[in-house]
Order: structure tokens, then sequence, then C-alpha cells
């Protein structure tokens, strides 16, 4: 077609004038079956390029040969919200020389948008992209090969980087409309075999967690949603991905259906209970910035009132419309809790970079009622502890933690512990349960920490909230 | 009463925070040969280090007449324990047996009499015998039953409707009953079929069991709710109770009840129904006081 944008990958990056120094970027709505990064990164190593800054919106097990790019220097800086498996390793233990900085969701949407954040150049994945650049994550074609949903992620830097590039496993006529990348934003379109492996954005089928302490917590944390006051006709909620926090979705669900109420929205990354449960009537829309697994994919796919959103338009904590702040509940989970209500969600009991930030700084903060549910002990490793190993959530933001062995309600929050008293519920102080830890499985060894500082955890206003220490 | 393998420091470690009125560590059939002496280790420290609350604490021996038995005794005596599960009884003699184990180590330990003992039935000649095993020693608080053991003993199978068990079943309630003890059904280990279960539950507490035993924390929720008396049974029986009062502070031996008069086997049943809701939580100790 006139003024099509397809070029090959190599004629790509030459014409983004990407230069050796300069900070290019990457959505990770594919998840583990992610390939773009890998693919661009190579091809970039191949070209010659050094010192390079890489910013996705998280990355995971499958991107392990970034250790390689990042030996030789193609790498030298990296932002993102999370970071696991051997990539995470080797940045513990001192890989990279300049300090990892991860932000939340909504703090690296702000700090994209607000400049702080500069993006030379946006590799952003699609499974649909038509000649001009118009690009979703969902299918538009007989030929479709992949499917991720939601782009929410890749919004902002489609958006504000100066160059992007649309790299799609299936060009399609124009116009891919609607899309929420949209052309005018993009100057070239690549098209290559595959952009990812759709089986593997979730963790697994949708299916009900067997395991007792989920499905304690999973009523616990119920219990606690449904006593707060905040469990209303046109509430709103958020919930993670984990088994406990699916399940709380389920015993939300029943009570739902015995008082009659409705919620107006669901919020974040949505997953295929949600969806159940808007498809029931049950919640209103949903507000998706990523789809957690292939049946929410699709139901963004075709239905109007499940929406893609920006991870500004999700979780910003600097501009006022985002969704977070119309929301009313969500349940979080945790790596640590802390006796101050401090959360760590991204660095494990060992000292290594397990986990990601993702949308937990900034619902926490902005949510009127945000629970965490966390186990006490998970095996000998305690989750309740004196003090949190890397601060990702400051205690303030957190009203209710929920344990196997008791709920622990923020004092900040007196009003709602009475209602949870009232309700019945066994109410324990925070101290209690980390001195209830501590008994069972003794105080751990301090950690291995060396001197050198790998990692610089952002607040989602942009200021510094602790520093993550390479483990000897 | 829920299992808990004796070999599983996890399962051990919070098995209370399911709330299930007992807790049964097993050093028997879910602990290898080879994996016997540290299962019994890991148990006696459980029982020692571990704070169970007002969960009462049952351990599962393996019989004394192989190797494990007597140490299994000693080591579970001296952390504590509340109850020693006897597997396999056939007589009063094997409790007899297993009673002056106990008190050898409660008079070394300076803790004579504390140990009680529940005892399995899982053959047919211990259902022959149950009456006789029940009231063996004074330590008996119950006994209970092992089906899968014993319908191979039957040379039959166990079956949903559980036809197999009925005997069996019948002839251990009446045995602790007639003892002054409790009594415990088997376990349901397919937890795919909560249906067939709340129906097996149903069933032993229609035949007058005490309790189920389990093999995980999802079936405590379907034994506490058959358990647990309705709103309607605790009203019936809260008026009961009140007539009762009434009777004693007009000091009249006759307890009437809307005109009628209540006979002993209603009075009885009434106070059974309000020790299952405080059991249960269901009702406050302090309000039937």
């Amino acid at each position: 077609m006139r003024n099509s944008k397809v070029v090959t990958l190599e004629e790509a990056v030459k014409r983004s004038g990407l230069k050796d120094g300069m900070t290019i970027s990457f959505h990770h709505h594919f998840r583990g079956g992610d390939k773009v990064v890998n693919l661009v990164v190579d091809k970039l190593a191949e070209m010659g390029f050094k010192n390079l800054k890489l910013a996705a919106s998280s990355l995971s097990d499958v991107h392990k040969p970034l250790i390689e790019h990042i030996k030789n220097g193609v790498i030298t800086g990296i932002s993102t919200s999370g970071l696991r498996g051997e990539l995470a390793d080797a940045i513990s233990h001192g890989l990279l020389n300049e300090p990892v900085i991860f932000r939340s969701h909504g703090g690296r949407g702000s700090a994209i948008a607000d400049g702080e954040l500069k993006i030379d150049v946006a590799f952003l994945g699609a499974s649909a992209c038509d000649e001009l650049g118009n690009a979703c994550g969902v299918p538009r074609s007989e030929n479709a090969k992949s499917i991720c949903g939601s782009l929410g992620y890749a919004l902002p830097d489609a958006r504000y980087a100066k160059h992007v590039v649309v790299i799609t496993d299936d060009l399609v006529a124009y116009p891919n409309l609607p899309a929420g990348i949209r052309g005018a934003d993009v100057e070239s379109v690549v098209v290559v075999e595959s952009v990812g492996d759709s089986s593997k954005i979730s963790a697994g089928a949708i299916r009900d967690s067997k395991n007792p302490r989920d499905i304690l917590l999973a009523k616990q944390a119920a219990k606690v949603v449904i006593n707060s006051g905040y469990f209303q006709d046109g509430f709103s909620i958020q919930t993670g991905t984990g088994g406990a926090s699916l399940a709380v979705v389920k015993y939300i669900r029943e009570e739902m259906l015995n008082r009659g109420i409705k919620a107006s929205f669901a919020l974040g990354g949505i997953t295929a209970h949600m969806v159940k449960l808007h498809e029931e009537g049950l919640i209103g829309r949903l507000i998706d910035v990523q789809s957690f697994d292939k049946v929410a994919a699709e139901s963004i796919a075709k239905d109007p009132s499940h929406v893609e959103v920006s991870s500004v338009e999700y979780a910003s904590g600097v501009h006022t419309g985002s969704a977070t702040h119309a929301l009313d509940i969500v349940i979080l989970s945790a790596l640590e809790v802390d006796t101050q209500f401090n959360v760590n969600v991204l660095v494990g009991s060992d000292g290594i970079i397990r986990g990601a930030i993702g949308g937990h700084q900034d619902t926490a903060a902005d949510s009127a009622l945000s629970i965490i549910v966390c186990p006490l002990l998970r095996g000998r490793i305690p989750c309740v502890v004196p003090k949190v190993t890397t601060l990702i959530t400051p205690g303030k933001s957190v009203d209710v933690v929920v344990t196997e062995y008791g709920i622990a309600v923020n004092p900040a929050r007196p009003e709602i512990a009475e209602k949870l008293k009232a309700a019945g519920l066994h109410l324990v102080d925070i101290k209690e349960l980390a001195a209830k830890a501590t008994a069972i499985i003794g105080t751990p060894d301090p950690l291995p920490f060396g001197d050198k500082v790998v990692g610089v955890v952002m607040n989602r206003d942009g200021s510094v909230l602790d520093k993550i220490y390479n483990v000897k | 009463m829920m299992f808990v393998p004796g070999n599983n420091p996890g399962m051990m470690a919070d098995a209370h925070i399911y709330g299930p009125d007992s807790i049964m560590l097993d050093l028997e059939d879910s602990v290898t040969m080879a994996e016997k002496d540290a299962a019994r280790l890991l148990v006696h420290n459980a029982l020692k280090s571990i704070d169970y609350g007002t969960t009462e604490m049952v351990v599962r021996i393996n019989p004394l007449n192989t190797p494990y038995g007597k140490k299994d005794v000693e080591a579970v005596v001296k952390a504590g324990v509340d109850v020693i599960r006897m597997p396999k009884t056939e007589t009063a003699d094997e409790v007899r047996e297993l009673e002056a184990e106990i008190l050898k180590v409660e008079t070394e330990i300076g803790r004579v009499g504390e140990t009680k003992i529940m005892a399995a039935i899982e053959s047919a000649l211990g259902v022959v015998n149950a009456y006789a095993i029940a009231t063996a020693s004074k330590r008996m608080m119950g006994i209970a039953l092992g089906a899968e053991d014993y319908s191979a003993n039957l040379k039959t199978n166990r079956t949903p409707g559980g036809a197999e068990l009925l005997l069996a079943r019948e002839q251990i309630v009446v045995a602790a009953r007639a003892a002054g003890i409790a009594c415990f059904d088997t376990v349901y280990s397919n937890l795919d079929d909560m249906e067939t279960f709340r129906k097996e539950v149903e069933l032993i507490k229609t035949l007058g069991f005490d309790g189920k035993s389990i093999i995980n924390p999802r079936q405590i929720e379907v034994v506490n709710s058959v358990f647990t008396p309705t709103e309607k049974e605790i009203t019936k029986a809260r008026a009961v109770v009140a007539a009762i009062k009434e009777a004693q502070a007009k000091g009249s031996g006759v307890i009437s009840l809307n005109g009628k008069m209540v006979d002993r086997p209603v009075v009885l049943r009434a106070e059974r129904t309000i020790a299952l809701a405080v059991a249960a939580g269901v009702i406050d100790k302090e309000e039937v006081q």
C-alpha cells in the first residue's frame, strides 16, 4: 500500500536513529511467552550497538539471554517493574554495574508521561497491525498467530517514545481499528514469524485452588471484604492472580449473589474469574491494563464493556483521573509484611530479586481498602517480619493483613477494625503475628548482602523508597 | 479428628489453623519403614514445640508387636501427648499392654495418668470384642473404626453407601455408649467427592457417632456443618434447659414444657445439642451456664 511503514527489523533500527547510550523499551504482555525482547536485543547486538538502556514494563525467566548481552556491554542499564529467574539472580549477584530502577506500573506510566523516563525507541509487540501501524493485542484475521489482550503497558511507550517500532506476527489490512497503539504514533512496522507464545501468558488454566491454606486465606479475606463497609452495591475491586486471590473472588461472588449486589467495575490485571463474574452480570465493566490469561484476552477482543487502558489511566499517582482513584477494594499478595505494615513483593528471603512491584504500590495507595493476603509462614520462611528486606509499598497504604493465624488491621484504620470485630472476626496485633512466626521458626540469619547497590526502588511519585544490595 | 502424616513437618506445623477438634499425627501407615525413626523424632518435637492451642493432640503409634511401637509410646508420652491411638486393636489385653507401657514412661517422668488411649478397631475380631476393648482401661477415651483394614478382613470392598460397614459402625457406637466413652468414624478418602462425603457424615451422625476422622482440612467444614445443631434445634434445646432450671428453682422433680412433661431422654438430647453448639462455637459457653 502507499505510505506503508513495513520494513525489516534492521531497517527499522536504522531509521530510528538509535545510537549507543540510548534507551529502548518493551512491554511484557506476553509474559513468559515473550519473544520480542530477545529478538530485538539479539539484532541490536549483531548490529554492534553498545551501552543501551533497556526500559521494560517487566522482565521474566524467558529473558535470560540478556545476561550475555549485559556481559558483552550491549545492555548497561535496566528499568523495569519486575525481574525473575536467572537474569534476576545474576543481577542480584552484581552482574550490572548500574542499579536496576524498579518502578510500579503506575509509576512507570507517569515517569514516561512526565519525561522522567525518556524512551528513544520503543519496540512493541502486537498480535495484529496494519501497514500504517495501528496495532492491538487481539487477533484481527484468520491468520492471527498470537493473542495477549490489553496492551496497556505499551500505550505510554507508543505515545511518548521518540520513535516507535511495532513488531507483529500478523500484518492485517488497513484499517486495524479500534487499536490501542495508533498509527499516528508509529514510525515503522516489522513483521516477524512470532511475537509471543500465547499459551504462556498465564500460569495455567483457570481452576479453583485446592490448597487448604489458600482456601483458608481466601475465606478470611472474603470475610474482611464483606464486612469492611465497602461491600455495597456499585463497589469496585481488584485482585491479584495467586491461588488465594482467585479463590477470594469465588467467595465474594457467593455473597454478591446472596445479597443481590453488583460491582461497578473490576480493575487491573483481568483474569478469567473476573470475566466470568462480568458475563454473569455481577460486574459492570472490566478495566483492563493487562489480560492475565487467554480467557481475559479473548473477552477484551469481543466485549465492548471490557476496556483497554494505559498504565497511566490505570494507576498513575500524579494523573488524577487514573482508575485506581475510583477503586474501592484491592486484594494483594506479599512476600513479606512487617510490623509497620510495610510490604515487600520484590526481594526474596534469600536476598535475591524474584518478583515485581506491578500495581502494588499504586493500588494500595489509592484504593479505599487495601488487603494483603499473606501466609505467616512459607515452609521455613517467616512472611510477617519485624522489618521487610526491601520496602516496596509503605505501610501507610496498607489497611488489613490477612494470615492463616489471624487478621491484623492497621491502627490507622480503627473504623475498619471495629467493623471486623463486630462481625466476629479474630483480630490480632501484627506484632503478635511476627512474634508467632519467630517463635515457630526462630530468627533467620542476616542476609549475605554486599555493599554494591544493584537495584533502586522508586515510589510512584518519583522519590526513592529503598535500595537493593548485591548478594555475596 | 484430622490425620496428619508424622513425616511431614510442613503439615504438622500448621494443621491446627484449620480448626479441627483434634489432630492425629500418624507414625503408622503413612510413614514408611525407612522413616519410622525420623518421624518419631519429628512428632516428638512437634508436640513439644508447636503451640496447638486447645486442639486435642493424638498420635497413632505403630503396633506394640513391631520394633517401633514401644519407642513410639516413649517418645510421645514424654512429649506430653493427650491421646495415644492404638492401631488394629483386637483384644482388651492389647489395651492393657499399652496401658502398662504408658504407665512405665509416665512414672519415669512423673506424669502418671495423663495419657489417654483411643483404640482403633480394624478387624472382625476387634468388632466382636468392641465392648471389652472399650472397657479395658480407665484411660480409654474412645474407640474408632478403621474401615480399610476391616473391609479387607471381611473379604469385601468399600462401597459409597457403606453397607459393608453397617454392623461394625453400630457395634462400635453401642460399645462406646455402654462403656461411656466416645466413638469416631473412619476416614473418607475421595477429596473430589464432597457430596458422598457429606452423606456419609450424615449417616454416621444418625448412627450416633461423636465425630469423623478426616484426611484433609477441606473436609472440616462439611463435618462441622453436619454436626452443628441447627438454629431450630438449639432454640428447642434452650427451652428444655430453661424448663429444667425452672423446675429446679421450684424444687419440682417434674419438668414441663408447653404444658407437657419432659422425659429424661429429651433432657439428655437437649443437653447434647447445647454441648455440640458450644463445641461448634455457635453459642457461648458462658451463655449456657
